[in-house]
């Protein structure tokens, strides 16, 4: 019987072990060094901030594997041999696959700061993380401040987990303006003040120059690269990204660039080894995707592709429209294609901003703007429904197709009020146009 | 804020203890004269009752009600055997020994609790409702800007099984224990809202209209932390002021101003089978005795359980009664939402769940059946078995047992649904509509999940959410009762109740929307 051995019990890893066991009888084993269990990481925040506990991020109960004939073995993995197919484990053992998945993920990035490696300093990504904040930050006796530096969904994420145990945070922004990467300005000074609204000290264009230690080699303070400036602190985040976690590999014969180098059937250089998740890098991008996604649904979808790969089908990746989303403290977020922020953004995309006065919603369209096709819509405080805009996108219909149908698309509970018209009156005004919105119906909705 | 809260707290306990503390005070005292009128009113024929009353009772002062209650309990008990031996059947007293001791104590007690109804009231319930209110109401600034705040729940002990949720759960099943069995303990709290029921009804207050009080104030004062702690979210606001409405309005008004009129007490909105003696024949007998008006009331109570719910259930799921109508949703969604998280969710759980809550379906069927058989063949028994004895059973049983002391009383421990998740024989009935013919469904929206969790954590009814969510499947389960918590919570946005065309509802999938379509197509029409 073959054996497929998966690295890594993610997301990624999982769906493939879950896949592969629904169209084949091989023999699986995943490895981890993590967790006994998958357990869902971006659920690590709920636990510190007292939503749920950890057994509550598990989304199989712990006979399911066993039920499933998916192997557990909690190591973790040294060396890859590949020519005899044999993984060799720091704890000393090995352990023979006849096809392997590397689905490793990430580890937070560390720019060598001086200091970065002392006690109180963390990422935000590993189940040891948490153990390790719960350990330096449970409450604001023990936790003075904490100094958050990178600001992205994690950053953000941790700045809302120690606010909820009422420790004063102070979060450092590289950019001028919270994730001004991605998001329009208009969005990203919305959030700007969110975090502001919650009490937290946002310290935006300024850079982290080192961390101070204690005598104990403990962290101390901040020094603010741009002003000098020394912040006490008992915990600093480094939450400027993350980088795939390939260290293992890098003695192997399996090629590496900054993930483990794939091509669009997710195979590496070496036959019968696979790698998919955060720690997959493409060797072209795929659109306009990055070449290296670290974002949980790609990774289920290369997982549930690999699968059939594995099982005989072999098939090529091939993602979807783009969407994604995200909850920065109370305001959720939701994208669906493409929406650019300043930087990248492509000559012809043409940008729709409306925004609620006061009630923290905001959404944005962006199209061409000689064509008038519909690019993608950034939502916040809004809830739109992906089947809408994978149909829209796929069908490539135009902004104004998109307006008049915003009712189909809205996926907002029951009774909330909707600002539909809002928003298309705005658009008429501004571009001329004489859109009308159309009553949502169920027929086209359903049409898929 | 915390002050004001403290302050609250402090009010909230001191209205509790002294509320407790009544069941120890006043005394009890039956004179010749009451005791004369009770024999005659109850039609007493036992004269080894009445003379084993007349020896230890009458004429004498008791300082608590047990002993009163043990005196008259055991003297009912010793006549009864010994008229049942000597096959005396008219002399034996059929009302349960604690009920007919509730009846004597209710107009022999005395002490400043009776005598001072008013002023106990606000002892009691007054300092528990303002105390409550001040510990809520500083919420709308101690838990932040609108939005989704469960932080903390399971740091704490009262929402986490602690060592405060434990206390809760002895004092609601102890509360519930005294109500069902021994009503002659709380003779004093009944006391309390006997103004109230005179001014509705015109009789004084039972333990009935004491727990239907009480079931509205508790209701109405958690409604208020319904309204802060979800106010961002309009399908919560609504929610909780319907079963608010249907509650103080239906269950309560309603059949009291109907008793004024001397009509019979019915809640309008209570459909059989969670009404459970609705077909027993002292309900049909009092309803055909009261002329065109209880004929009405039987043909709507027919009517709302054979068209209304499951037409209703068709359209809107089993919702529009469980989390907009019934009482005890209504208690569930308000006291019992601080408990929501704790519902089991492991498949384990819901095996028994679908075994039990049938089987009281099952039962509740069965037993009607019975009766109404035995009502029309004038029979006493069926198939050899007691048409009285299987109604006690049921009434003990699921009707006071699983209803109350389980359903609510382990609210701090098994979850706000208790009842309604493993007990209820009408959510049994309209789940079994709603799973297999109606228009309601969680949508899930595509491939946004994460797989987080909150979702199941916070479903009342111990659904494992997340499992559909993260296969991009609908969540069609008949024992959703629709509450959209798990909507409400989600960070993501991948849920919505919604009402849509029967096609399509339930759609498992393979592989996720966002994936290759060309896959998608291939695996999912497998």
């Amino acid at each position: 019987m073959e054996h497929i051995v998966i690295i890594g019990n993610g997301i990624s890893g999982v769906t493939t072990a879950r896949h592969i066991r629904k169209l084949s009888n091989k023999k699986i084993t995943i490895v981890s060094a993590e967790t006994d269990y998958f357990f869902s990481r971006t659920a690590l925040m709920y636990i510190y901030m007292g939503h749920m506990k950890f057994e509550h991020t598990q989304p199989y109960e712990n006979w399911f594997w066993k039920k499933n004939r998916i192997e557990l073995k909690k190591g973790y993995v040294k060396s890859i041999e590949t020519k005899s197919k044999t993984l060799h484990f720091a704890e000393g053992d090995s352990l023979q696959y006849d096809k392997l998945v590397i689905a490793t993920g990430s580890k937070p990035n560390k720019f060598g700061w001086p200091g970065q490696d002392l006690d109180g300093v963390m990422g935000m990504y590993h189940k040891q993380d948490l153990e390790n904040l719960e350990k330096h930050a449970p409450d604001n006796k023990t936790c003075k401040r904490a100094v958050i530096v990178g600001g992205g969904l994690i950053g953000i994420e941790l700045a809302e987990m120690l606010h909820s145990r009422h420790i004063p945070v102070t979060f450092l922004v590289r950019e001028s303006s919270f994730w001004n990467g991605v998001l329009p300005a208009g969005e990203s000074s919305m959030i700007n003040k969110e975090i502001l609204n919650n009490g937290i000290d946002l310290r935006l264009s300024t850079n982290l120059k080192e961390i101070v230690s204690d005598e104990n080699r403990k962290v101390k303070s901040v020094i603010i690269e741009e002003t000098g400036e020394e912040i006490a602190c008992n915990v600093v985040g480094l939450t400027a990204g993350v980088s795939p976690n390939i260290n293992f590999l890098k003695d192997s014969e399996i090629e590496i660039g900054r993930g483990v180098k794939v091509n669009r059937f997710l195979e590496t250089n070496i036959p019968d080894v696979y790698a998919i998740g955060d720690c997959a890098e493409q060797h072209e991008p795929i659109g306009q995707r990055r070449p290296i996604e670290a974002v949980w649904y790609t990774g289920r979808m290369m997982g549930e592709t690999v699968a059939q790969t594995i099982c005989n089908n072999r098939i090529e990746y091939k993602p979807g429209h783009w969407f994604n989303s995200a909850k920065f403290i109370d305001i959720e977020y939701q994208t669906y294609g493409w929406v650019f922020g300043e930087r990248g953004r492509p000559d012809y995309e043409k940008h729709f901003h409306w925004m609620h006065p006061n009630n923290n919603k905001c959404i944005t369209v962006a199209y061409h703007k000689d064509t008038n096709l519909f690019l993608g819509i950034n939502t916040f405080g809004i809830r739109m429904r992906h089947e809408f805009f994978d149909k829209i996108l796929t069908e490539k219909q135009t902004v104004a197709y998109v307006l008049e149908h915003l009712a189909d698309a809205n996926f907002d509970p029951e009774f909330y009020k909707l600002y539909e018209n809002e928003i298309i009156n705005q658009f008429n005004k501004e571009n001329n146009t004489n859109i009308k919105l159309k009553k949502k119906s169920w027929k086209r909705i359903f049409s898929v | 804020m915390k002050h004001i809260q403290n302050i609250g707290l402090g009010l909230f306990l001191t209205g509790l203890a002294i509320f407790i503390s009544l069941i120890f005070l006043g005394k009890y005292e039956v004179s010749s004269q009451l005791f004369d009128e009770i024999v005659t009113n109850k039609g007493v024929k036992s004269e080894l009752f009445i003379n084993d009353l007349k020896a230890n009772v009458v004429g004498k002062k008791f300082s608590n009600p047990f002993t009163f209650s043990s005196k008259i309990t055991s003297a009912l008990k010793t006549a009864n055997e010994t008229h049942k031996q000597n096959n005396e059947w008219n002399k034996v007293i059929w009302s349960k020994p604690h009920s007919f001791a509730y009846e004597i104590a209710k107009s022999a007690g005395s002490g400043p609790i009776k005598e001072n109804k008013g002023l106990f009231w606000w002892l009691t319930f007054g300092l528990g409702i303002i105390g409550a209110l001040l510990f809520i109401i500083p919420q709308v600034i101690t838990l932040g800007s609108a939005g989704i705040k469960n932080n903390g729940i399971f740091h704490n002990a009262a929402t986490n099984r602690g060592w405060i949720g434990w206390f809760a759960f002895i004092f609601l099943v102890g509360f519930y224990i005294l109500l069902y069995f021994r009503p002659d303990y709380i003779v004093n709290w009944v006391y309390l809202v006997d103004p109230i029921s005179e001014s509705l009804s015109g009789n004084p207050a039972s333990q009935w209209f004491l727990y239907g009080f009480l079931y509205c104030v508790v209701m109405t004062v958690m409604a208020v932390r319904m309204y802060i702690k979800y106010r961002h979210n309009k399908y919560q606001v609504l929610r909780t002021t319907s079963v608010l409405f249907f509650q103080i309005v239906f269950a309560f008004l309603i059949p009291e101003i109907l008793v004024r009129f001397e009509k019979p007490w019915y809640d309008f909105k209570n459909a059989f089978p969670l009404d459970y003696d609705f077909f027993f024949k002292w309900n049909l007998d009092e309803l055909i005795a009261s002329g065109g008006f209880g004929l009405f009331i039987l043909i709507w109570g027919i009517i709302l359980t054979l068209v209304i719910v499951p037409v209703m259930v068709y359209f809107f799921g089993k919702r529009w009664y469980c989390s907009w109508v019934c009482g005890c949703g209504g208690l569930a969604e308000t006291l019992g939402d601080p408990y929501r998280q704790l519902s089991d969710k492991s498949v384990k759980t819901w095996k028994l769940e679908r075994w039990l809550v049938h089987g009281v379906l099952v039962f509740a069927l069965v037993m009607t059946s019975f009766t109404l058989y035995a009502y029309f063949s004038g029979a006493d028994a069926v198939l050899g078995i007691k048409t009285q004895t299987i109604q006690d059973i049921y009434g003990f049983l699921i009707g006071s047992i699983f209803a109350g002391v389980i359903g609510t009383g382990f609210y701090p421990i098994f979850g706000n649904r208790v009842w309604c998740r493993f007990g209820c024989p009408l959510a049994a009935y309209m789940g079994i509509v709603q799973r297999f013919k109606s228009r309601f469904r969680i949508t899930t929206n595509g491939g946004q999940c994460i797989s987080c969790g909150n979702c199941s954590t916070y479903c009342e009814q111990g659904i494992d959410v997340r499992a559909y969510a993260q296969k991009g499947e609908n969540i069609v389960r008949a024992s959703c009762v629709g509450c959209g918590i798990c909507s409400a919570v989600c960070p993501r946005g991948v849920l919505k109740l919604e009402n849509g065309p029967e096609k399509g509802r339930i759609n498992p999938t393979d592989i996720l929307l966002g994936n290759d379509v060309n896959l998608m197509d291939l695996v999912n029409q497998k």
